[in-house]
């Protein structure tokens, strides 16, 4: 993404599931500060909070970024881990391979990529076995 | 229902500022999925929980939730009443099941 965007970074951490969010919560504040809608911003933070926690609990972090344009708000998440077999199924609510300690954490109910999905405006997969995931998130502000 | 009134039906301990003791509350989700919570709670003031780790905390506030009940007699720990310190998140603790209280609040006129 070039020309006039506003770019905001954040390595999020893969060892440590008692930070992950950290981002988002940054993310958020800082959307509030540049005076967007709460609606908006709620629904940002919920879909890149989503994302965020699926980058800890099944990659091993990565990075995330966040774009802002006039009339567009846009999340990179981008991890190394170990990718998304079937991007259907994923989708699907319900479906998780969390192990059973992510959910005694109150994660892994299989419902994270659906709610991502429904929060945003536009959701894309690109995920390749053993190499990695970017999911792409765009918000339309206008 | 106020966040006093709240505190009153299900018998809590509260950590909040007490200038927020009478501020309106509407609207109340129970789970100890946090996935669960950020799918069906918008819109909704109040998280009911027994999960305790940090994020309860972060997903409250993903959701601008305004207040945390924990149930089931637990103790939030230092690392969320920081938390939620910092987010302007008011902070209870019941004994109660999460049955009991949502009961009582739902009967009080929460969420209804
Ligand atoms: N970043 C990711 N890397 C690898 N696999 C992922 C990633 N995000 C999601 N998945 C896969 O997609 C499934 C569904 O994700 P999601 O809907 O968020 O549910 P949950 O996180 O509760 O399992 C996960 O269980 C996992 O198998
Ligand atoms: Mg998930």
């Amino acid at each position: 993404m070039t020309g006039d965007a506003l770019h905001f970074h954040y390595d999020v951490d893969g060892n440590n599931f008692t930070s992950a969010g950290e981002a988002s919560v940054q993310v958020k504040r800082t959307l509030r500060q540049m005076g967007y809608h709460p609606d908006l911003i709620r629904r940002i933070s919920v879909a890149m909070y989503e994302g965020e926690i699926n980058m800890v609990i099944h990659a091993k972090g990565g990075d995330a970024d966040v774009y802002v344009t006039p009339d567009c708000i846009t999340v990179i998440l981008k991890d190394v881990g170990p990718g998304i077999k079937d991007i259907n199924l994923a989708m699907q609510e319900g479906y998780s391979t969390a192990p059973d300690n992510i959910r005694s954490l109150g994660f892994g109910a299989g419902m994270g990529l659906p709610n991502m999905k429904r929060y945003s405006d536009e959701l894309k997969i690109d995920s390749v076995v053993g190499v990695g995931t970017t999911i792409e998130m765009k918000f339309k502000s206008a | 229902m106020t966040i006093r009134e709240i505190a009153e039906r299900i018998n809590a301990v509260v950590y909040a500022d007490p200038d927020r003791l009478d501020e309106d509350l509407t609207g109340a989700f129970g789970s100890d999925m946090m996935s669960d919570v950020l799918a069906f709670a918008e819109n909704r003031d109040v998280l009911l929980t027994g999960l305790l780790n940090p994020q309860i905390v972060r997903t409250a506030h993903m959701l601008d939730m305004q207040c945390i009940i924990i149930v089931r007699g637990k103790t939030a720990t230092p690392e969320i009443k920081t938390l939620a310190a910092q987010n302007d998140i008011v902070l209870m603790e019941t004994q109660m099941t999460m049955y009991e209280a949502s009961g009582r609040l739902y009967e009080g006129g929460l969420g209804r």
